[in-house]
């Protein structure tokens, strides 16, 4: 060994501190003028229940993003996430009306998104097309089968133990903690593992970066891009689950255009059109600016027409912000 | 001075010089070419043609030097204004938009305004320019329409277009640079109808070409271009195909850069790789040999020749018709890349960035990436693992980057290359497949890639070098095999190859050595 670094001295940019990169900083410090200035031109920002409240409006946001952002690092996109939370609510529903019991019904609903996901996975592999095309023709496919199946009914029958998995506050050191918040950092820590820690996330990001070079690095990408769909409508589905549990009804119009928030927050997080950058952390944070923007919008009493109108500038301008980084060589 | 000049040159270039950092790409080159002339341009890679073709079609600027045109100067400031001069070029790769129909592409920033109030508007007259379209797809023979989507053409047809868009400019002078690289037999056959009755219409045809029997057939005189130097100018009737590779060649082997040391004598007669009778269709035609441990097979061939697609169909890249690859006796069965990096293959790609690294990312995860199996335990990454191994290859190969850290984007070159080594090595491959290994890269950084394979084939690694530096090829390889056309045209003991055999070997067909006449 005649290095001259020291191993101990050596940062891991795929490792924990990933996020440590200058982008997450940034996404951080956005978010915390947002709190300081909210917390200190509103009475009730800073308050456990609304934070709280932020949370949970914000977590099957997040959720899906972490499924999103796979196929975004890939260099793809999958716009069927909104329809896929929709019809994962309803397959759980489904299952309650037949009486099934309560575990069931959370699978029906998982693997319902993991199926869609599947499926435009084949689509994009087998089919040759590419992702925009193929989670354009599922979105439209999964909103029609929510219709279809329940004739625009919404379904209600769920039972009591499924709602308190998404209307329960867990009280924690004189904090009522909603679950849905809880799912979200425990996903949020599972899917970071995955993607910086494992030899599929490594892929992930190698797939993106380079796709030819990938593949004569001996990988099977048709497989790996299987994954990568799959596990997209898997969070998607969870997402999907935790929005019923938390609504107590699943509505065929249920998340509609929520793909789109979906892929801001991961654009927000960081991610790069191009592919080959975007961490699970920044998705996450993504999400949260977003949420955190639409409460204070509301709080200050910002007129509820024009708050559509405000979220988009937010997104244009960081990522314009975003590219003027990178032109810069950050 | 030029043999039989009755009359001024049409084209006449007067000692051109262009440098790039730091090469002397053309050094005072003089050039000229008659009305109704077929000129040949020949020489080897990086012998200055294409630099004299870019300047002469306005591309780049020469350094110093004159251009005159029926003895006036010229001096083409960018293609558009070599187009109006009456210079017009067709490169090998088509500058076409395949979805328009041929009559738009022939006009593509020329269009025919009509006369009359719709002038004002920038109304582009079709009626005009589709009867002016099929009036010169008739002058170069074409049996499509007009209206044909390009897409649907096929090459040859595509190159009509290529040609009768020149001939729209009025052009006077037509460089094609490799015309026939692409074309089969009979469409070659098309081509040089066409350049003949260009000829009767006295345009003057330049072309670069690395085929010389067809030089043989179709050009009036040759140009020989070595080191940006002009080194002869013949008529073809005075030339031979064995004069004209020696003024090709010609060059003493810088030895200094380039070497082999130790096992190219002593060699191990144990067979790692064996390649049977591998065809893969319109690309390679019954390619059989056998790799030696710790041997060096280089393989020579022009582009075109098939040289990267065999290094491809190997690795598992591209799928294979017909044939058998065996590893360590083994027959195996490479139907991807996977396949191939678990059999023990590696491949240095040609192109190193598109091909070889994921420039975005890191010195370090690019070098884990074939390399996560035993870098992992149960499907999680085993950093400190990965810090060792990233670390000892940096060290090993001599890595210069401020840290494996660094995105491989920020690094030169040669040092890029090294991290494709390193990637692969780190996988102790058996057989090495390097395609170009030291393109565009600077000498110091060649000669320790020089060293890294002597040092591999100390170790018992078989390599394959696919190479179209003669020079490199001569010193590297133990054995030589030479392609043509997705031919295997000969495999050579290091001791009796020389330039002028392999040159000869990869440039013309032997059949029709003795007898450069047109028939096919």
């Amino acid at each position: 060994m005649t290095t001259t670094a020291k191993p101990a001295a050596v940062k891991h940019p795929t490792g924990w501190f990933r996020f440590l990169r200058a982008q997450e900083l940034g996404i951080i410090l956005i978010l915390a003028v947002m709190c300081v200035f909210l917390s200190l031109s509103t009475k009730t920002f800073l308050t456990s229940t609304n934070i709280f409240n932020v949370m949970r409006a914000f977590s099957w946001i997040a959720i899906a993003a972490f499924g999103e952002i796979l196929v975004i690092i890939i260099a793809g996109i999958d716009l069927s996430v909104g329809s896929t939370m929709a019809l994962a609510g309803l397959a759980a529903g489904f299952a309650y009306r037949a009486d099934q019991p309560m575990a069931v019904g959370l699978l029906a609903g998982i693997l319902t998104g993991a199926a869609v996901g599947l499926v435009n996975g084949l689509i994009v592999t087998k089919g040759r097309l590419p992702a925009f095309i193929a989670t354009l023709g599922t979105l439209s496919i999964g909103r029609g089968l929510c219709y279809g199946l329940t004739n625009g009914q919404p379904l209600t029958e769920f039972p009591d133990s499924f709602r308190t998995l998404g209307q329960y506050d867990l009280p924690v050191l004189g904090l009522a903690i909603p679950l849905p918040a809880i799912y979200m950092v425990i996903l949020a820590l599972i899917m970071g593992f995955f993607l910086a820690r494992t030899v599929w996330g490594y892929r992930i990001y190698a797939l993106g970066g380079n796709e030819q070079a990938t593949a004569l690095s001996g990988i099977n990408i048709g497989r790996l891009k299987l994954l990568v769909f799959t596990l997209s409508g898997l969070l998607a589905g969870i997402a999907g689950v935790v929005m019923t549990a938390r609504l107590g009804v699943a509505s065929p119009t249920a998340a509609n255009g929520y793909e789109l928030d979906v892929i801001a927050a991961v654009f927000i997080g960081g991610a790069s059109t191009s592919g080959g950058e975007g961490t699970i952390f920044g998705a996450l944070m993504g999400a949260a600016i977003m949420q955190v923007l639409r409460n204070g919008l509301v709080l200050l009493g910002f007129p509820a027409y024009w708050q559509s109108a405000a979220i988009g500038l937010v997104i244009v301008v960081t990522l314009m912000l975003d590219q003027y980084r990178k032109r810069r060589g950050g | 001075m030029i043999q039989q000049a009755t009359s001024v040159p049409l084209l006449e270039v007067r000692g051109l010089s262009k440098a790039f950092p730091g090469v002397q790409a053309l050094d005072a080159v003089d050039f000229e070419a008659h009305r109704g002339e077929v000129v040949a341009l020949l020489g080897e890679n990086g012998a200055g043609k294409s630099t004299l073709m870019k300047i002469l079609s306005g591309a780049y600027r020469p350094d110093t030097g004159r251009i005159l045109m029926d003895g006036a100067p010229i001096d083409p400031e960018n293609p558009h204004h070599a187009r109006e001069l009456g210079i017009s070029i067709i490169y090998q790769e088509f500058n076409l938009t395949r979805n328009q129909a041929v009559w738009t592409n022939i006009f593509l920033g020329r269009e025919v305004l009509p006369h009359g109030p719709l002038r004002a508007v920038n109304f582009a007259d079709r009626r005009a320019m589709r009867a002016k379209a099929s009036e010169l797809l008739k002058r170069v023979g074409a049996r499509f329409s007009p209206d044909a989507i390009v897409r649907n053409l096929s090459v040859a047809e595509q190159q009509m277009v290529e040609i009768a868009k020149a001939l729209s400019d009025d052009a006077q002078v037509i460089i094609m640079d490799e015309p026939t690289s692409a074309l089969g037999t009979e469409e070659v056959a098309i081509l040089f109808g066409i350049i003949r009755s260009l000829k009767e219409q006295n345009l003057t045809v330049i072309f670069i070409s690395h085929r010389l029997e067809e030089v043989f057939r179709i050009a009036d005189r040759i140009v020989v271009l070595r080191d940006g130097k002009r080194i002869g100018s013949l008529p073809v009737r005075e030339a031979t195909i064995d004069k004209v590779v020696s003024l090709m060649v010609g060059r003493v082997l810088d030895r200094q850069a380039v070497h082999r040391t130790g096992a190219a004598v002593s060699r191990d007669p144990q067979v790692i790789c064996e390649v049977r009778h591998l065809t893969r269709k319109g690309a390679l035609e019954d390619i059989s040999f056998q790799l030696r441990r710790g041997e060096i097979l280089g393989v020579a061939g022009l582009i075109g020749s098939g040289r990267t697609e065999l290094a491809r169909a190997i690795f598992g890249a591209d799928p294979i018709d017909s044939g058998e690859i065996r590893i360590d006796g083994r027959p195996v069965a490479l139907a991807s890349p996977s396949h191939a990096v678990r059999a023990g293959l590696a491949l240095i790609p040609e192109n190193r960035q598109q091909q070889g690294l994921v420039l975005i990312h890191t010195v370090r995860s690019n070098i884990a990436l074939p390399n996560l199996g035993v870098l992992s335990r149960g499907g999680v990454v085993r950093e400190r693992a990965v810090h060792k191994l990233v670390g000892r290859y940096i060290d090993k190969l001599r890595i210069r980057t401020p840290g494996p850290l660094q995105r491989v984007m920020n690094l030169s070159g040669g040092n890029q290359q090294k991290v494709v080594l390193a990637k692969w090595l780190a996988t102790n491959p058996k057989v090495l497949i390097m395609d170009e290994p030291t393109r565009g890269i600077d000498v110091g950084a060649k000669a320790e890639i020089y060293a890294i394979m002597n040092d591999l084939v100390q170790e018992g690694v078989g390599i394959i070098m696919i190479s179209s530096e003669m020079p490199e090829v001569l010193a590297m390889s133990d054995r030589i095999l030479t392609m043509r056309e997705g031919r295997m045209t000969g495999l050579l003991e290091r001791s009796e190859a020389t330039q002028e055999k392999i040159m000869a070997l990869l440039s013309y067909d032997h059949t029709q050595r003795f007898q450069p006449k047109d028939t096919e």
